[in-house]
């Protein structure tokens, strides 16, 4: 088991707390000039997404998660869990809906998406930060307006909905920053 | 904190923030130089080191007959062994600007090696010195209104905590951060002392010195360090003070201990903590030692961070943006 004391504290750092993984968000080193030195962080658990603070006495040591990001390709969704293939080994893994989260909203077969593997076994999936997707419905705009003004929403093939300008119709190609979820601008096939 | 690659060679500071360093170091002189006290320079290299469990000093070697792999030279935390042996042997009051060293700080307010103000006071008082310090720190912040405050370590705790920081045990301590709403703290295995300083630096810190600079003063005997003890309302506290303003620690000062026995007895038990706690056991001063039983006069002295000080006066939060090169790209 690999540990990391305080000292290598920095942002991004994943560790193990209570059984789950976690990423520092923010680390503070806090000292009275005579007395006890802390480190103070913010630490986001990569299960739950939920940031929380934890002091630890400087110098502690806290095992390391075994967790990193890799770039894998998304295969298909079997009705149950989603396939993901590695660029490299092509090796195939299964995630679950859990693992998946909001990804699922944005991402559609081949796909490159950033997952985020904890002991070997993907824990959580980023989309990339932009998609081009197809509207499968959306009302009628005005004809003629093209300022984009107001908007109005619009169902994706992913089953995402997304504020879109009254200009764009059903059955166009659509790029969307998955980071905000708002359009950017039609795509063409 | 991280510059990039192509940037690296750059200063942290701002023309701005040297400008105003080299202003405040003329400001510092001609202060002690109108009060009549001395500078003086004190080795940064030294065969001894601070025995103080939360200080951890870097360490080096010298190719030179006698310096041996067995007797590694220390770099000074603070000057304050070497000065206390020049007020020994007579002195008189003196001050030093100086670079100290501390293995394993660095945050937005700390930094492994940083400059400190130091200055000793023979027959003066805490009081009589608290007020020399905030007329300094006044002059250096171009701020002669700026009003002061102090307040005991004791009420502090007592009416922002609610809280007997003489009396109260562990689990009173701990129940107490959680009382305040500290979360992430409760397994944390801490003693007294330690759980006191959770609850300064956590809860208490952010709120000192907010509009005044604020004296915090007589500290728990166990918090004493290099500082004398006395007795206050029926209860034993060390005659130390902390400055604070806008919620940064930005001087330490002591009515110092003179008894060499006692100091022994002091340095002794630090290093007992040492052996406990699996910390290296650095050799003791016994040249301070030496000069305390030669006799050092009764003084006060007083540590200013001065990197601290010119975050205050440029209104900035990270240390580096006060040093030439922080030591990321040193």
């Amino acid at each position: 088991m690999a540990f990391y004391s305080t000292n290598e504290f920095k942002g991004g750092l994943k560790i193990m707390l209570d059984g789950d993984p976690y990423s520092i968000v923010e680390n503070e080193f806090v000292k009275p000039g005579k007395g006890q030195a802390f480190n103070r962080v913010r630490i986001r658990n990569l299960k739950t997404g939920r940031v929380i603070e934890k002091t630890f006495k400087s110098g502690d040591t806290v095992e390391a998660a075994d967790v990193h990001d890799t770039d894998m390709q998304y295969l298909y969704n079997d009705g149950e869990e989603w396939h993901f293939m590695h660029q490299e080994s092509f090796e195939q893994m299964t995630a679950s809906a859990a693992n998946v989260g909001e990804a699922a909203k944005w991402i559609k077969e081949n796909d490159i998406c950033k997952v985020t593997l904890w002991n070997g076994a993907p824990l959580s999936v980023e989309p990339p930060n932009f998609v081009v997707l197809r509207i499968t419905e959306t009302d009628p705009g005005v004809r003629g307006d093209t300022s984009g003004g107001g908007g109005k929403p619009a169902t994706l093939e992913t089953g995402a909905v997304v504020r879109v300008p009254l200009f764009v119709q059903t059955d166009e190609l659509i790029k969307v920053d998955t980071r905000t979820g708002e359009y950017v601008s039609r795509a063409k096939d | 904190m991280h510059t990039p690659s192509g940037q690296a060679w750059r200063p942290t500071a701002d023309r701005a923030a040297l400008q105003a360093r080299a202003t405040l170091y003329a400001t510092i002189r001609a202060f002690f130089s109108a009060a009549g006290v001395l500078e003086v320079e004190t080795p940064l290299l030294s065969r001894a080191a601070v025995t103080d469990p939360a200080l951890d000093s870097l360490k080096t070697q010298l190719a030179l007959a006698g310096f041996a792999a067995e007797r590694p030279l220390y770099l000074h935390t603070s000057p304050e062994f070497a000065m206390k042996r020049l007020l020994a042997a007579g002195s008189g009051p003196i001050y030093q600007i100086c670079k100290v060293f501390r293995d394993g700080e660095r945050g937005r307010r700390h930094h492994p090696e940083f400059s400190l103000l130091e200055w000793y006071r023979p027959g003066w008082n805490t009081e009589r010195l608290m007020d020399e310090v905030a007329a300094l720190v006044k002059l250096a912040l171009d701020q002669p209104a700026l009003p002061v405050a102090c307040v005991t370590y004791r009420a502090l705790f007592q009416t922002q905590l609610d809280l007997d920081p003489w009396q109260a045990d562990l689990e009173t301590l701990r129940a107490t951060a959680r009382r305040v709403g500290l979360s992430g703290v409760a397994e944390l295995d801490l003693d007294r002392d330690g759980w006191l300083d959770l609850l300064l630096t956590h809860c208490l810190e952010p709120t000192l010195g907010r509009d005044c600079l604020t004296f915090v003063c007589d500290y728990p005997p166990s918090q004493a360090a290099l500082a004398r003890v006395k007795y206050s309302d029926a209860v034993l506290v060390a005659e130390r003070f902390e400055l604070y303003y806008q919620g940064l620690e930005l001087a330490n000062g002591f009515a110092e201990l003179s008894d060499a026995e006692e100091q022994r007895a002091r340095f002794e038990a630090d290093l007992a903590q040492r052996r406990a706690c699996g910390q290296p056991e650095p050799p003791l001063d016994e040249a301070l030692l030496a000069a305390l039983a030669h006799g050092l006069p009764e003084c006060a002295g007083v540590a200013l961070g001065l990197d601290r000080l010119l975050m205050l006066a440029l209104g900035v939060t990270d240390i580096a943006a006060v040093l030439s090169f922080s030591i990321e790209c040193a």
